[in-house]
């Protein structure tokens, strides 16, 4: 008799897990859908919890070591909630050349944090990247989707102020 | 029955009348960099504006038109110049408000205050292959691909040679790789053609990783279908079925145009099955890639297509013979597939000629850093970096005084002044310690210091360092260790011999390229700027004023 598969309940009700199946059966469920999958969690979810590495892991058949592997390999995707802004410094050669590293101290001392963490009240993330590839325009933040060309000091200053203070 | 050739040529002349019937065009370049400057909105005033006065024009979105620093750009060809770049106006720094002004002036004199000459150097020296269409065209419209003269190389390959002819093609022309190592591409392509096995898969590289470089998002941004043509070709030359692009995922814009490119291909008929009325059969797919420098080799981004972490493994066996799922697979550069069609259609000689003996065709650079335009630029191979920095670039601000460009980004090297007239090209790049990399270049003037930019590098490959090797892994970490140091102060001549050791050491026991260059900002830094680091370790000084010497120095006795 032929094994039938059993895939694993959805982890509870909420829509945003019929998109996370949606990407696996696109691809047929191959295991090869992983890291495409874990890339529409992140987009649904914001980050990857255990319940979710674990979901897709068993749904396409993979060990969970091995998918908690890939989702802490690559560097886009994030393990912890992100806070409810997000500010990115590009730390790419040609921003660190135009003085990146000065935003990055100041956003770092205005915030409390450390680049990779976010506000022990959730409301900032704060991240470095490695070239967004506008270049032309360094330094370069982005604070939430929208990308500040000739970044100074004090326009990150004015946009964390705005989100940190009521 | 029309045949898909028919439809190209009905479809151009459909643009062309189309064209016509609009006016003058107004193109404002509505890629990453620009659109940064809010040139969404300057596009849509001009449309306001056009529409209100009843001007006889048309204002499109294009991709980038090089000169990113005077951004955001806008051109306007009037409608008799048909085609004559050189003919249209440019304008920089155009804002909304000044929609009206460049809506009244469409039939009379341009806007001085806002106008760029044609004859700077910046636009007379290059040489326009690649991004011949960058900023001339809408890259979200494929007809203006095709009015350009776009799938024809493919039609005529298809219909009139055989693969091996193409391979031929390519070979003759001398096109090296344009990611990096500069491998011959015809003889790559001879390779993945010759091995048997089925399927077979083409891959284009697009995880544009080298931090400071921008060639490929802008060519997938402004052109993405003479890419997809040129990858198309490339699965035709080695008989490949399936193909992925592995792009970058911070790179929306390009994910979403290239999305966009690929299904309009599709409902052209030049993509999927049967292409063209022939038994070609091609699937293109885009894979996201997830912040990892590494997935840039060849061997790693296989992995990473397959859903792996994106480690390395030894070469050979190579992807020619055995790569996407074991199968043998053809994996080039974004820039390499787009010198493909130019050179299908105008021929091999055409591009021969273009270029230095061993360096055929042109190169894009992505020009950045202390140079006072910054931006895209095309140039044939063997222009001197003079050139490039100087005349295209315009030299370094007022009051400073140029010191080094960096080329090849984390694998390459920092080139002093007293080396800026060799040529460009892959063999003399190497020769100075740098390579031609993908095509970063970073000017750096007297506010840099070069121990603080090794270092920086240093940092990049022991954070991008997949960890599967140790000398890879170990060395990065016991380089970057040393190099702060000395930029702190606290190291002596023992600690710059290690890194010495070190380096030599890690470049020859690396498993893949990551490790095997790594050392390269700090061994051509240490060939030319010597005297930093030791001003660093003997006087605890640093010339440029970056490294914080004395307050390290005071912390450690803390
Ligand atoms: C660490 C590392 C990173 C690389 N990153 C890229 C990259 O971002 N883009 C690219 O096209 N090639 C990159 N390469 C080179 C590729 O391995 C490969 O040589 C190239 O894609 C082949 O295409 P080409 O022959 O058209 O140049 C990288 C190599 C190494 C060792
Ligand atoms: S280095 Fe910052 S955008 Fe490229």
């Amino acid at each position: 008799m032929m094994a039938t598969l059993t895939r694993p309940q959805l982890p509870s009700t909420d829509k945003r897990w019929m998109i996370v199946q949606g990407t696996m059966r696109k691809h047929g469920y191959s295991r090869n859908a992983l890291i495409e999958t874990l890339h529409t969690v992140q987009q649904s979810f914001g980050f990857l919890d255990k319940d979710a590495i674990r979901f897709v892991a068993a749904s396409l058949q993979i060990p969970p070591s091995q998918a908690y592997g890939v989702a802490t390999f690559y560097h886009l995707f994030q393990l912890r909630p992100p806070g409810r802004h997000t500010c990115q410094i590009c730390l790419g050669t040609a921003c660190y050349i135009n003085g990146a590293e000065r935003l990055m101290g100041h956003a770092e001392k205005q915030l409390g944090i450390q680049a990779g963490e976010t506000t022990p009240d959730g409301e900032v993330s704060l991240l470095a990247v490695r070239c967004v590839g506008s270049c032309s325009f360094a330094p370069v933040s982005i604070f939430d989707e929208q990308i500040h060309s000739y970044s100074k000091v004090e326009a990150l200053d004015a946009q964390l102020k705005a989100w940190t203070q009521p | 029955m029309t045949t898909l050739t028919e439809e190209l040529d009905q479809i151009t002349a459909k643009v062309q009348q189309e064209q016509q019937a609009a006016g003058d065009r107004i193109n404002v370049c509505v890629a990453a960099g620009c659109l940064s400057l809010h040139s969404d909105a300057v596009q849509r005033a001009l449309e306001e504006e056009a529409k209100k006065t009843g001007a006889r024009c048309a204002v499109r979105g294009v991709g980038c038109m090089g000169l990113c620093s005077a951004g955001p750009v806008v051109s306007h060809e009037s409608a008799a110049s048909n085609s004559d770049e050189q003919a249209a106006r440019l304008y920089g720094g155009v804002q909304s408000e000044h929609a009206p002004q460049l809506i009244a002036s469409l039939q009379g004199e341009p806007v001085t205050k806002l106008a760029i000459s044609r004859q700077l150097p910046f636009f007379t020296r290059q040489t326009k292959v690649v991004l011949e269409n960058s900023g001339r065209i809408n890259p979200e419209s494929i007809d203006e691909y095709i009015a350009t003269g776009g799938y024809r190389a493919l039609m005529h390959a298809l219909n009139e040679m055989t693969p091996a002819e193409v391979v031929q093609e390519i070979s003759a022309s001398g096109l090296r790789g344009r990611g990096g190592a500069g491998y011959p591409t015809g003889l790559k392509w001879a390779t993945v053609a010759r091995v048997a096995g089925a399927p077979k898969y083409v891959i284009c590289n697009a995880d544009e990783g080298d931090p400071g470089a921008f060639m490929d998002r802008s060519v997938l941004e402004g052109d993405p279908h003479r890419v997809l043509e040129g990858m198309i070709l490339a699965a035709y030359a080695v008989g490949a079925s399936q193909g992925y692009i592995y792009l970058r995922a911070e790179y929306p814009l390009a994910v979403k145009r290239l999305g966009i490119a690929i299904r309009e291909a599709k409902r052209m008929g030049l993509l999927g099955n049967d292409i063209g009325g022939t038994r070609m059969s091609l699937n293109l797919e885009i894979r996201l890639g997830a912040g990892a420098f590494v997935c840039g080799e060849e061997t790693a981004l296989i992995a990473s297509i397959e859903g792996h972490r994106g480690t390395p493994h030894p070469r050979p066996p190579y992807p020619a013979e055995s790569g996407l799922w074991g199968s043998p697979t053809l994996i080039n550069n974004v820039e390499t597939y787009a010198n493909v069609p130019p050179i299908l259609q105008r021929g091999s000689a055409w591009y021969a000629a273009l270029g230095t003996a061993k360096s055929k065709g042109t190169k894009v650079f992505a020009l950045s850093g202390k140079v006072r335009h910054t931006g895209l630029i095309e140039v044939p191979m063997g222009m001197t970096l003079r050139e490039i920095i100087f005349d295209i670039g315009g030299g370094v601000a007022e009051g400073h005084t140029f010191k080094a460009v960096q080329t090849g980004g984390p694998s390459g090297g920092c080139i002093p002044e007293s080396l800026l007239d060799i040529p460009v090209d892959y063999d003399s790049l190497t020769q100075a310690g740098s390579i031609m990399g993908s095509g970063g270049m970073i000017v750096m003037d007297d506010s840099s210091c070069m121990v603080n930019v090794a270092r920086f590098f240093m940092e990049f490959c022991m954070s991008e360092s997949c960890g599967k090797c140790i000398p890879c892994r170990a060395g990065t970490a016991q380089m970057y260790g040393l190099l702060t140091r000395i930029t702190e102060g606290t190291a002596t001549h023992r600690e710059l011999d290690l890194l010495i050791r070190l380096c030599e050491m890690v470049g020859a026991t690396s498993l893949c390229g990551l490790g095997q260059t790594a050392p390269n900002p700090v061994l051509s830094t240490l060939r030319y700027f010597k005297h930093e680091y030791l001003a660093h370790i003997e006087d605890k000084h640093c010339p440029a004023g970056v490294c914080d010497c004395a307050a390290s120095i005071a912390e450690v006795a803390r």
